[in-house]
């Protein structure tokens, strides 16, 4: 099973493991990117993602397909969620499975760096204070959004 | 003259304050283009030199030609994950 996918309900990455779980594979690696409790040492309350839907949609189908035929692995699931998330939820997660650990890891590895290159996905943060902003990866004085 | 439509989102919807733009397009007219009529309107500040463009869903370079039925989106910086 290869298959890529935008969500607006909480990810369950036991549940993503568990649908492709097979005694064929000796490993399954889970990458889950969560929402951290600080950014630059701002304290964040919660993380607002958004997306260019159908356009990110294809780039996560094309990226796993990549990594699949890259490393070689037979199931591989992303799940990507937009929407207001809370500290500490899931919002991305990544679970490819293979007879070995390695490609099995390399391949989450590669998944999550292209994702965050190419997926159009974006994410302001909100901070304790009721501030908010875009965060901006490639410039670290950002665009204060209010 | 015919125009496009330039969907922007996140801190470029901000921005130029609006979701969706209308362009002037000509016969010939480029991504690069675009970008050049897009710099005239309030709220350019915030593009870089070089902003990331899709058409039709997939990135384009600067001289990529767009046409009336294309599907043109100014890309931010992306912050997935």
């Amino acid at each position: 099973m290869i298959r890529a996918a935008l969500v607006t309900r909480a990810i369950d990455p036991a549940a993503l493991i568990a649908s492709i779980a097979s005694t064929g594979y000796g490993a399954i690696s889970l990458f889950a990117g969560t929402v951290r409790d600080t950014s630059d040492g701002r304290a964040v309350s919660a993380i607002d993602y958004s997306a260019y839907a159908s356009m990110a949609e294809a780039e996560l189908e094309q990226i796993v397909a990549e990594g699949a035929d890259r490393f070689g692995v037979t199931s591989l699931i992303v799940e990507h969620r937009i929407g207001v998330l809370s500290l500490g939820e899931t919002s991305v997660a990544i679970v490819a499975a293979h007879a070995h650990r390695a490609p099995a890891m390399d391949c989450t590895r590669y998944v999550i760096e292209e994702i965050k290159k190419r997926v159009p996905i974006w994410k302001m943060e909100h901070y304790i204070d009721g501030t908010r902003e875009w965060v901006d990866p490639t410039n670290s004085s950002r665009v204060t959004a209010g | 003259m015919s125009t496009v439509t330039v969907q922007l989102f996140a801190s470029y919807a901000e921005s130029f304050g609006a979701p969706t733009l209308q362009l002037p397009l000509q016969s010939g007219s480029t991504v690069a283009d675009l970008i050049d009529h897009l710099r005239l309107l309030p709220g350019a500040s915030i593009l870089p030199e070089s902003p990331r463009v899709a058409v039709n869903r997939k990135f384009a370079s600067a001289d990529q030609p767009v046409g009336v039925g294309d599907e043109i989106a100014l890309i931010p910086p992306v912050a997935g994950g």
